[in-house]
């Protein structure tokens, strides 16, 4: 694999088997790959994961330190999601300062789970206004074949639901050696997931290879959960990409998100110990 | 019952809108917009030549957008330079405006786009988008279309336009929702969309709906306010 943008012969086939409805790999538009989820990716990690969705493959790991409180939520613990695009994980990627897109995929991770509340952060406080939790999840990528904010999403909940948090010994600090079953309080039957639609030409589809996602020109990326087990809702979304979109393709979406989400958790189900 | 808003605005009901053009005597091309209490100013350069040359593209000209708050628009000093929410701001609404022009037509250029906010009430990448699809228009790059911008709030259970600080933080029943979207004016063509909250899959389109109307109502000012400008000229 080299790291050359895509040439017009591979674009100009892409956009017209696209237009015909078939993909290289014989999937349906809205297809998804296969998922697999693994845990223990570290188990210096609070909690953590692996997934694999095709041959896209992200580690997530989820970490929790004593902090202050924000001074506007002094009786809540902290959220913070990074990550960043290794170089090891695929040609395109360099080393330096962090881009957009890493930026794009840790932010649309982080809009998701903080804004459908599945993180209780209110039980996170050791000592109101003085002493929180901080929720600190990291996500890296370690073979990019595309769809790797959906893939990272995946992965962050994964590790989240496996998340214990850690013991503290008489002066308040962290103890390690203390094995702890105390679970991260999460909302119930609430699993927000970042899952995405593209566009290439008139085309709407879902998660695509390196190559698909290379050729597209259009993305709309939504945050939705299962809410309290209850109904569909929507927490984030945000549209990328050049390509404007009509309110065609945004009902499109809208029909067919509900359908993805339950597919996309069916699978991540079978995962969850 | 039907959400009450704070300031006592109707459900579809825009705050009052004021909008210029050339406000910034250097820029190729300027505007200010404003939401009620929110106040976005915005510069065009260029098209001119990239530097370093190695970033320019002979195919087209592109299109640099930086966004920002003024330290002292918000009640918390914000402190001056980049944030991951203006890195993420800047870059969709490159792509907001970027449908409106044919960068094309100015291969190895960058036409850059300064937009800074004075003062924040909410809504505010949305005026910054209005400013600037404005002062692309003063530049004189040729357009497609002006681009329109406008939030759209859900309150508990209700939509509502153009969405206030106090709404922002509204916390009871399902809480806010806010929703950040462009449109070139006289297209389906939705070039901004951005969402944070609570929000049925449902929903979306009646959202959308509400923010057509506006558009509407956005793009009548900014027809006026740039045309104002051609008279004085004459």
């Amino acid at each position: 694999m080299s790291s050359m943008g895509l040439t017009s012969l591979t674009y100009n086939t892409l956009l017209k088997m696209f237009s015909e409805n078939k993909r290289f790999d014989g999937r349906e538009l809205l297809e998804q790959r296969d998922l697999s989820v693994e845990y223990e990716v570290s188990y210096k990690a609070e909690g953590s994961a692996r997934v694999k969705l095709g041959k896209t493959e992200v580690v997530a790991g989820v970490k929790l330190g004593l902090g202050e409180p924000y001074p506007d939520s002094l009786d809540k613990g902290n959220l913070m999601v990074s990550g960043d695009l290794l170089p090891l994980a695929s040609p395109r990627f360099e080393s330096g300062p962090p881009k957009y897109n890493s930026l794009e995929l840790t932010r649309l991770v982080e809009r998701a789970i903080r804004e459908s509340g599945v993180i209780d952060l209110s039980k996170l406080v050791i000592k109101e206004g003085e002493k929180v939790w901080t929720v600190m999840i990291d996500i890296y990528p370690i073979n990019d074949d595309g769809a790797l904010i959906d893939a990272a999403s995946i992965a962050a909940m994964a590790a989240l639901l496996h998340t214990n948090i850690p013991e503290l010994d008489k002066d308040g600090r962290i103890d390690y050696e203390k094995k702890s079953t105390k679970k991260l309080p999460l909302l119930e039957n609430t699993i927000p997931l970042s899952l995405t639609f593209y566009k290439l030409g008139e085309t709407i589809f879902v998660d695509p290879t390196r190559e698909e996602e290379e050729a597209c020109d259009g993305k709309i990326v939504w945050g939705i959960s299962n809410y309290k087990g209850k109904e569909h809702m929507i927490h984030s979304c945000q549209k990328g990409m050049e390509a404007s979109m009509s309110s065609e393709d945004i009902d499109k979406m809208m029909k067919h998100l509900p359908k993805l989400y339950d597919d996309t958790l069916k699978k991540l189900k079978k995962f969850l110990k | 019952m039907a959400f009450k808003r704070p300031d006592g605005r109707k459900l579809d009901e825009i705050r009052p809108i004021t909008a210029k053009v050339g406000i910034i005597p250097n820029a190729d091309g300027s505007a200010m917009f404003t939401f009620g209490k929110t106040v976005a100013i915005a510069a065009v350069y260029g098209p001119r030549m990239l530097h370093p040359q190695h970033m320019q593209d002979p195919k087209t000209a592109i299109l640099r957008v930086n966004y920002d708050l003024l330290s002292f628009s918000v009640e918390d000093r914000k402190k001056p330079g980049p944030s991951r929410r203006s890195q993420e701001i800047s870059k969709v609404t490159e792509w907001a405006l970027s449908p409106a022009l044919d960068l094309k037509e100015f291969p190895n250029t960058v036409i850059d786009v300064q937009i800074y906010i004075l003062q924040a009430n909410a809504s505010t990448r949305v005026a910054g988008i209005n400013a600037a699809s404005m002062a692309l228009a003063q530049a004189g790059i040729p357009m497609r279309d002006l681009v329109c911008a406008v939030s759209v709030g859900k309150m508990d259970k209700d939509i509502v336009i153009d969405v206030n600080d106090e709404e922002e933080h509204f916390e009871d029943g399902e809480g806010a929702t806010d929703t950040a979207t462009a449109r070139l004016a006289n297209s389906d063509r939705f070039t901004l969309l951005q969402l944070d909250g609570k929000i049925q899959p449902s929903l979306i389109p009646k959202a959308l709906e509400m923010a057509n109307k506006a558009f509407a109502k956005i793009y009548e000012i900014q027809k006026k306010t740039l045309k104002g400008v051609m008279e004085e000229k004459e």
